[in-house]
């Protein structure tokens, strides 16, 4: 009877694992729908990117990311469920189907692209990486920084870029890898390093969870490119399609003036530039297999990309990043998107 | 009656009745069905991975890896290959693996006999230790030594100096380095004479004990040559050693050797541990040895530190064999838990920062399975080796 039991059991394991595989053969559109939501991948943690508050609502610009391609497909920025990772986790995450798109503050290079199955559908974030000091070690400039010892997050190009800037000036660091980023927050803060290295953003939202955010200071050097951006799986373009275009949506409103509280007014708007984006004219819904007003419920829920930047790092948020380089290019930035037409 | 039955065999069952070519069949069969299972989930694997664009193949492993390790036992720089960073990842989780097993067995030894002591406050406060440590989660230990005590160490510029020789800081415990000039070699032929001479007076005192029963006291002596010989040479070849000692440069120590206080957290915890295992696993072991023998021992005027040593330990060693073992396994297994802490062993390094910027997870874990599993399997062999060794012989 036991026996008979563990075959069972261990049949129905094996039945598992080639049914997931049949499973994956439907398009992650269709999936979604059949769900009810879209299953995102953020941070565990992070101020102004994706970190949940005391009643388990998440907010961010990554998170807001998500919601964005939630609304377009059901027309409810709700229905989304996030599923935090540590970023070793996250592209195993991504590549098994456990989520639908991850949205983690994740770094487009060439290696991710091309050898981990995996597309980066656009840029919501320009960044760069720089360094936290504790002013006490008076240091001004990364160059000063020869036989520091570096806190860093596993598992990131933070520890690859960090590598090739300090063999580039002939210098020797001391680097200690941690698994998540409040161990790296604590690992600085104990002391135990004199430098934390990550993204600029990141520093920003890191030093503000600092007992005492005024002890340490970000340096001026900014020595990587860091485009972050949602990144879905390979070999569906559909589901590509949708992420990157309502990302870009969010972009083209920004550029046309289009906001959540303007929205509606805007529905009756003449420019076709307008319609088009909102889906009062044109199909341009269908060819994504979204409904057509899709715009439209996005920027109304979530709002169009400088809404959300302003809602979640901008100046007025703790994390206080001014748009710079993420200012659209028409004031002087580089967020660009191509045009819904 | 027809002849020919006669002639013939008894005829035997038809195959498919006969157990034996049953049994050979069925295990065949099993076996099949195995390794067809093993081949479809392999093949399954890797046509899955290569229709969705993941890369495959170990080919990953002569790429330059381009990021830092903190402390490594072999030559490493950034500029090495992946597959370098694998072997700084095993250097270095079987050093604290190695340094754990030696200090949890001591710790663990003496532990285990003080339980049975006499005396009730060390029998008590040898109880208090092991209830205690074992009951705490292993991650807490580690976070606790982490965390709690080595970080509140003050900083490099405030470090504790002893002698100017020896620095504690938050940064680790930094020690002098010896550098061997030309001549140690006669040092080094130093410590192996002596050691020879060891082994042979050892013996010989052996022969003489068995054939005229006094006792020549091998230990004081024994200490004596290994440390006079050496000396001796040392002075000879005119001190051929010098001390790098660590010295402040710029934000931390430099020079001398230094013990980080990763490394320090993890030994120190997975130590204190499995100790408190072991403490029982020869607490077990002593009581299962007759008080007969010990009354015996004692009878025959025997002080108490030689029956523990010639009569209980030994007796009590072939009970502790098997699940020291265990501990010993447990406990390079518990070393992968220094990921948490930042250890660069093999899972943080290798399964942490390799697996992550070459993105290859089915190659990265598969070899780290593997390489657990040699090192446990190894463990099992020379222990069982030795466990054969002080079992009781069936004579």
């Amino acid at each position: 009877m036991k026996n008979a039991k563990s075959i069972a059991v261990g049949t129905a394991m094996l039945c598992g694992v080639f049914t997931a595989s049949v499973a994956s053969a439907a398009t992650t559109l269709e999936s979604v729908k059949e769900k009810g939501h879209l299953q995102c991948g953020v941070t565990s943690g992070l101020p102004g990117f994706s970190q949940p508050d005391d009643k388990g609502n998440w907010t961010g610009i990554d998170v807001d990311t998500c919601r964005a391609v939630a609304a377009a497909i059901f027309g409810d920025a709700k229905a989304v469920e996030f599923t935090p990772l540590t970023a070793k986790e996250r592209f195993t995450a991504l590549q098994s189907g456990e989520i639908d798109m991850l949205s983690r503050n994740t770094t487009w290079t060439l290696t991710r692209d091309a050898s981990l199955g995996l597309n980066f559908a656009g840029v919501n974030y320009y960044d760069g990486q720089g360094f936290l000091v504790n002013k006490g070690i008076g240091v001004d400039d990364a160059t000063q920084l020869d036989g520091a010892t570096v806190c860093i997050q596993a598992g990131t190009t933070t520890e690859l870029n960090l590598s090739d800037y300090f063999r580039a000036k002939g210098m020797e660091y001391k680097p200690i890898v941690f698994d998540t980023s409040e161990q790296t927050v604590q690992g600085f803060s104990s002391g135990r390093c004199d430098v934390l290295t990550s993204d600029r953003s990141q520093l920003a939202a890191l030093r503000s969870k600092l007992s005492d955010p005024d002890s340490a200071k970000i340096l001026p050097n900014t020595i990587s490119k860091e485009p972050l951006g949602p990144v879905v799986r390979q070999g569906d373009d559909q589901w590509f399609n949708i992420v990157k275009w309502v990302l870009s949506v969010q972009i083209n409103a920004e550029e046309l003036g289009v906001t959540s509280a303007n929205v509606d007014d805007m529905l009756k708007s003449d420019n076709p530039n307008i319609q088009r984006l909102l889906g009062t004219d044109g199909d341009m819904g269908a060819k994504l297999g979204l409904p057509a007003d899709f715009g439209a419920k996005t920027i109304k829920q979530v709002g169009n990309y400088g809404e959300m930047y302003d809602r979640n790092v901008g100046p007025d948020t703790p994390l206080g990043l001014e748009r710079g380089i993420n200012a659209l290019w028409t004031e002087g930035g580089v967020m660009y998107a191509p045009p819904v037409r | 009656m027809k002849k020919q039955t006669f002639d013939s065999k008894p005829a035997g069952p038809k195959p498919w009745y006969d157990p034996r070519v049953r049994a050979i069949f069925f295990q065949v069969v099993a076996i099949a069905l195995v390794f067809w299972g093993g081949w479809v989930l392999i093949d399954n694997t890797l046509s899955n991975m290569e229709s969705r664009g993941i890369s495959t193949g170990f080919g990953f492993l002569d790429e330059s890896a381009g990021f830092g390790i903190i402390m490594s036992l072999v030559p490493y720089d950034a500029t090495m290959s992946y597959g370098r960073t694998f072997w700084v990842g095993l250097t270095n989780t079987l050093l604290v693996s190695a340094m754990g097993v030696v200090t949890a067995t001591i710790l663990g030894f003496i532990i285990g006999v003080a339980r049975l002591s006499s005396n009730w406050l060390v029998a008590k406060v040898s109880l208090a230790y092991i209830e205690v440590i074992r009951n705490i989660p292993l991650l807490l230990q580690i976070f606790f030594w982490y965390f709690a005590v080595l970080s509140s160490l003050p900083s490099p510029r405030q470090s504790v100096d002893v002698g100017g020789a020896f620095f504690l800081n938050n940064r680790g415990l930094y020690v002098p380095e010896p550098v061997t000039q030309d001549g140690f070699g006669l040092v080094w032929g130093g410590v192996f004479a002596a050691i020879a001479a060891v082994i042979g007076i050892r013996i010989w005192a052996k022969r003489r004990q068995l054939a005229t029963g006094a006792i020549f006291p091998t230990f004081k002596v024994g200490v004596g040559v290994l440390v006079l010989v050496p000396v001796m040479s040392y002075l000879l070849a005119g001190q051929p050693l010098e001390w790098d000692l660590p010295a402040l440069k710029g934000f931390n120590f430099g020079g001398g050797i230094s013990i980080i206080p990763e490394l320090a957290a993890l030994w120190i915890a997975l130590s204190l541990y499995t100790a408190s295992f072991i403490a029982e696993i020869v607490r077990s072991g002593i009581l299962s040895v007759s008080k007969g023998q010990t009354e015996a021992s004692k009878a025959l005027g025997l002080p108490n530190g030689l029956t523990l040593r010639l009569v209980v330990i030994p007796q009590a060693m072939r009970v502790i064999i098997p699940p020291l073992t265990s501990q010993y396994l447990n406990l390079v297994k518990n070393s992968s838990l220094a990921t948490a802490i930042g250890y660069p062993d093999l899972v943080a390094v290798f399964m942490g920062t390799t697996l992550n910027q070459t993105g290859q997870a089915v190659e990265v874990v598969a070899i780290t399975m593997a390489v657990y599993l040699t090192i446990s399997l190894l463990i099992s062999l020379f222990m069982n080796i030795y466990n054969r060794a002080v079992a009781i012989k069936e004579r």
